[in-house]
This record gives C-alpha cells, structure tokens and sequence, in this order.
C-alpha cells in the first residue's frame, strides 16, 4: 500500500525515536504487546483489496453490510426475563415503547436446565434469571400483543423446546413460520464450555441443535437458527482472542454439521449467526470484531468453497461485559457500558444489549434499563459516528492489531482443529481449563493492583453506602408460576399430550429430525420438564468435568 | 494460630451454571496453603452436606448468583446442623446484596463476599474464624 522505501526510511526513523516494542511495554488481555506510537510501517503490506475490501463484500472486514448504520441502525436488544410470563410481558411492553428494536428473551434456570417449576431442583430458582416457561400457555401470554410478524425476538435458548412453542404461537396468530424473523441462541459448545447450561450430553446438544439448523434452512429464511457465543467464554474469564478462537471454531463446528445432513453449505451458512462481548479494551475489541470478519469469510471460503458471499458474511449481536461491572460505586458502570458499546458501534455490530448499572448487584431495574437503552439511543442519535462506515479504518495502529488478533486467532483456531475439533476440544474440557487459565491470571493481575478498576482497587470508598434501588423478585412469584402450572397441567388433553410425548421420543429415538413432532408436543400443552426428561432418556445427562 | 491445614469445600449449589468465581476462589485457596475440594456444578444443599461429612471439612464456601441465596444458606445450615456439623464454617459469595448479607449473617452464617472481593480477604476470613473455633 505504502512504497518500499519510504516505508523502510519510516520504521528506522521510529525506532530510532524509541517507539518499539519491547519487554516494557504493555500487552493486552490477550498477550498482545502495544506500542506507543503505530506508523505506516507497520501495516506495509496491507492490501486494500485483499485485506479490507469494501463493506458488505468479501473479506467483510470493514462490515457486513454495503450501507450500515446509514440505512439501518443496529437493533437494540435488552435482555429480558424475570418472574413469570405476566412480569416479562409487562417489562417487553415497556422496552419496547421506550425505544428497544428487537426482543432478546431468556429464560429461569429451570427452564433452561429442561426441568419444570414444580421440580425439586427448581425450588428457589424459578423465575430469579430469567422468565419461567412451563408449557406454550407461558410463551404465548409473555408474547401477548407483541406483533410478531413485525419484530425479531431473539431466545436465549439452546434446546428445541422454547423454539417450537414460539413456533406454536406464531401458528396460533396464523403467521406463516417464513415471516418470522428471530435468532434460537442454540449453541451447543457455548452451553457446555462457556455458560454451563445444558440439558444433555454435548453431543446429544449438537443433535438437537443441528436439527433446528435443518428445518430453518427448509422453511424459516429469516431466522438466524444459531447464535455462536463468544459472550459466555468472555464472560467466564478468557481472552479477547480466545473468546473469537472458541466461537469460529463452533461455527465450524456446525457448518461441518450442516453439511452432515447432506446440505448444501450456501443452503445454510448465510443464517448462521454470532454473538460477542463487548468488553473494556476499546481497540482490541473493535479491531477483534474486524479481525473475526476478515477471519470467517476467509474460512467460508477456503476451507468450506462457499459460492455465495452471504456465506462469508459474518453477522454478529453484541453484549457489553457483565463481568466488567462492580458492585462498589455501581453508577461508574454506566460509563463501562458506554466505552463498551462504543466499541461494539465502532466494530458494525448489528444487534446490540447494553447492561445496566445495576447488574452486579441485581436484574435491571427499570430505571437502570432505560438508561442502558438510552446509552444505545444517544450513541446512534448524537454521536455522529454512524455517518461513515469502519470509521477507524486505515489507522496504522487499527490494521496492525486486526492483523495481530487474526494471527494469534488462526493459530489457536488451528490447535482446536489439531485436537480434533471443537466437539472434541470441548469433550476433553480443553476449553474449560483454557478459560479457567485466563480467568485466574485475570484475577490475579486484579488482586495485584497490576490491573486497575476504578471504585474497586483504586478510588475505593469503603464506607460508602448503597444509594440504589435494586430491583428484588418475591418468593411469591414462584408461587404464581407453579399456580400456573398446575392449571396448564389439569386444563390440557392429557392423551393427547401423552401421545405427542410418545411420538417425539420415537422420532428422537429413531435418529429423525424432532423439530416438527416438538411443535406438535408444544401444541399438546407437553412441559419444558417432559420434554426436558425425553431428552435426558434419550441422549443421557452430563455432569460438570469439574477443575 | 490455626494448628491443621483447612480443608475447604467451595460449592455450587442449585442449577446456576456462574463458575468462574467459584473455580478462582477454590484456585487461589489452593495457592494459598488450603486443601481444598471443588464440587462443581448443580449441588443440591443435601449432597453439599453429605460431602463436608465425608471430607471431613472445616469450612464451606458457597458460590450463588442466581439470587436463590435465601433459600439455599438456610437449608445448607439447616442441614449441617442435622448432621452434626454444627462448627463447620459457612460463608459464600455471588450476586448477593448487602442487605440479604446482613439477614444470612443474622442466620448464623459467616462471610459473605460480594463481586470485587479480594481473594486475600477471604483467605483472613477463614484464618481467623477458624482459629476462633479451634
């Protein structure tokens, strides 16, 4: 880009002034060392063409798509969930009419551990981290005048069973499944690796999930059926490059998956989508976010020949980091979640959650989530930075650290693939002990004083005293929830339920796809906690590896 | 002075699946001189219980963020009690808000140590409410 010699004369002039690399300066979280001062020599070789392109072309570095933020926003997505459907609906409702774009559901532990409210282990939990679905009566009153044909909702939700009573509803207000626009979080490897949330072994996971892969890629054209999650990893303690090395290797992963049921991978791919953290960095983030575009085309290209660009596109949503948030001084993570999602808009994220400053403490209040909205709103309406698309292209310091991100991402993606790949990485808790690893050395430099957080090691106030109204969920709504259930239980056709039940466990048994027999099980009023034993009768349980 | 090295058991009861706490805790005890076992995920409060039997702890550390931390201390205490482990040291972290700290702490139960806790606060913790007991 730059001619030889200049370049040349450049980089002995700047080492000459001092400004190298060396074992002074600083690394990011990701071990990789920054200089004070970047100049055109250290991006000599960029290739305009080659490695940044235009956005919405292949290698997608500079973004995913042709116009951006000019011709549309990115969603604003707030996750939301707590106590039952009526709590949730109403907090929908509310983020809804203040501003949010998009709908961003998750649901109780219970529910995600396939286990219903009434469950001995459920006792406690239900409704405390997210909303409690039971049975269809549940999604359908949380989804209770929400047009759905005119929104996307996202579920974070690993298993078919959430998604197939959406699916129910959306038959119930006769919206053909080919309008419905949305995101399944689905993500097998994040669930055991990263969030630890599954239902069933990995490989019975990757079954299930595989098989919605397939019938979206029949009938649902605009539902991401996939959210590859590099937020959970993120969020458990690794690293920049490691949370971006895990998630493309999943998305492999899943493109070798789809191709396994005989797919074609341009029938599939375009619809796989990501997820990642946001996280304090504000550079190694943004150019993370360039680096795993650049790094997916190439991958889609090389690797599995895809013929259509939309393949190579990589679409992500955005979380800034939960993990960043403090409890001491809790109004200082309004500011954290600002910086973070700067990034996240400086990096063309397409879906965005900012979280509130409340977090470490409790589930967002409502005051607390208007701002995290509004935090959203005034970056896409004041700042001015969603005139020009990929605005920190061409800094010299920018290219170079996508180009050292990459680097170290290819060659942990490799490691992955030499082990066999992420399935297996994952079965061998590979993952898990690389995360823990980071996780410690994190909290180690915290410990030290080596690494700073305002408010917790420095500018801390111990004798400060909690302003704030944390939001609290009543024992109550538990309650009301197994009320709930009761009536759905007692009110439903129960052969008809049994049958259905039979029915998928047979389908399931026989190795077949089970998304349609699960809507019709969801449809027969069967519970999460019957499909949620179904699964563990047919594929087993897992249990946590430990350290 | 404490006179043994302290056993401690660091749990997750309940179905949340938040570990990275936990697994740095149990680490930097382990670094620190402790013997300590790690339970792992989806503890319920009785097999919490049977295992402080079995290794013969002094002390438990649990790890809960899915705000079920009411329900889950009281039976943990409730538990042990039964058991006979009545002087085996109970104390924990997580999403845990100073107020509900203040009512476990009524209870009967030890330290609890919010996000930003030092290590090092926790290792003190347990050093000295052990030797108070021994």
């Amino acid at each position: 880009m730059f001619k030889k010699e200049k370049m040349r004369a450049i980089r002995l002039a700047s080492e000459k002034e001092g400004f190298v690399e060396d074992l002074e300066s600083p690394l990011t979280e990701s071990g990789i060392s920054i200089k004070s001062l970047y100049t055109p020599a250290d991006i000599s070789e960029l290739d305009y063409f080659e490695d940044l392109g235009f956005p919405g072309k292949p290698p997608f570095t500079r973004g995913a798509y042709t116009e951006m933020y000019r011709k549309q926003l990115w969603t604003h997505r707030q996750v939301c969930g707590y106590g039952t459907a009526e709590e949730t609906n109403e907090r929908l409702r509310l983020l809804n009419k203040i501003g949010q774009t998009g709908l961003n559901i998750v649901p109780d532990t219970p529910t995600i551990y396939g286990l219903d409210s009434d469950d001995p282990l459920a006792e406690g939990e239900v409704g405390r981290e997210g909303v409690a679905i039971d049975s269809l009566e549940d999604m359908r009153d949380m989804l209770e005048g929400i047009p759905l044909e005119d929104v996307s909702t996202s579920i974070i939700y690993n298993y078919p069973i959430l998604f197939c009573m959406y699916l129910a509803v959306a038959e119930e207000r006769e919206i053909p499944f080919s309008k419905l626009a949305g995101t399944l979080q689905n993500d097998t490897f994040t669930i055991t690796a990263g969030a630890k949330a599954w239902i069933v072994p990995p490989s019975g996971s990757l079954k299930l999930s595989t098989d919605v892969l397939e019938f979206c890629s029949k009938y649902m054209p605009r539902w991401n059926p996939i959210s590859l999650v590099g937020y959970h990893y993120r969020e458990a303690g690794c690293t920049a490059v490691q949370e971006i090395a895990f998630t493309l290797s999943s998305g492999i992963a899943y493109v070798e998956a789809g191709l396994s049921r005989g797919l074609k991978v341009d029938e599939f791919a375009p619809r796989l989508s990501f997820f990642f953290d946001a996280h304090n960095d504000f550079f190694e983030e943004v150019c993370k976010f360039r680096a795993a575009r650049r790094l997916w085309a190439r991958i889609m290209k090389e690797k599995f020949h895809a013929q259509d660009p939309n393949s190579m596109r990589l679409r992500f949503h955005t979380q800034t980091a939960g993990c960043s948030l403090t409890a001491q001084q809790p109004l200082n993570n309004i500011i954290r979640t600002t910086i973070q999602a700067l990034a996240a808009v400086m990096g063309g994220t397409q879906s965005l959650h900012t979280n509130s400053y409340d977090e470490a403490l409790a589930l967002p209040s409502e005051e607390a989530v208007r701002i995290a909205l509004r935090t959203q709103q005034i970056i896409a309406h004041e700042s001015g930075i969603t005139r020009t698309i990929d605005p920190l292209a061409g800094s010299y310091f920018i290219e170079a650290l996508t180009n050292q991100i990459e680097s170290s991402t290819q060659d942990l993606i490799k490691k992955i693939d030499e082990m066999g790949g992420m399935l297996s990485a994952v079965e061998k808790n590979f993952i898990q002990r690389q995360i823990t690893e980071s996780a410690i050395k994190r909290h180690q430099k915290i410990e030290s004083g080596q690494e700073k957080v305002v408010g917790v090691n420095v500018f801390a106030e111990p004798s400060e005293k909690l302003n704030i109204e944390i939001m609290k969920i009543p024992l109550e709504l538990e309650q009301k929830q197994l009320a709930r259930l009761k009536k759905a239980r007692r009110e439903r056709d129960e052969a008809k339920t049994r049958k259905a039940l039979h029915k998928l466990e047979d389908v399931a048994r026989k190795g077949l796809n089970t998304i349609e027999a699960t809507i019709e099980a969801a449809k027969a009023m069967a519970t999460t906690g019957e499909i949620g034993a179904l699964y563990r009768r047919v594929y087993g349980t897992y249990t946590d590896p430990g350290l | 002075m404490i006179k043994r090295i302290p056993r401690i058991l660091i749990a997750k009861p309940g179905l949340d699946g938040h570990d990275r706490g936990a697994r740095i805790v149990a680490s930097a005890l382990r670094d620190a001189g402790m013997e300590v076992i790690y339970s792992g995920l989806h503890q319920t409060p009785e097999m919490i219980a049977n295992t402080a039997l079995q290794e013969n702890v002094d002390a438990i550390g649990l790890s809960i963020l899915s705000g079920a931390h009411m329900t889950i201390f009281p039976k943990v205490r409730a538990l042990l009690k039964e058991k006979g482990l009545d002087d085996v040291l109970l104390f924990g972290g997580g999403v845990i808000p100073l107020e509900d700290a203040q009512k476990l702490k009524a209870e009967g139960i030890g330290g609890i140590f919010p996000p930003g806790s030092s290590i090092q606060s926790i290792v003190d913790y347990i050093k000295e409410a052990l030797s108070k007991r021994d």
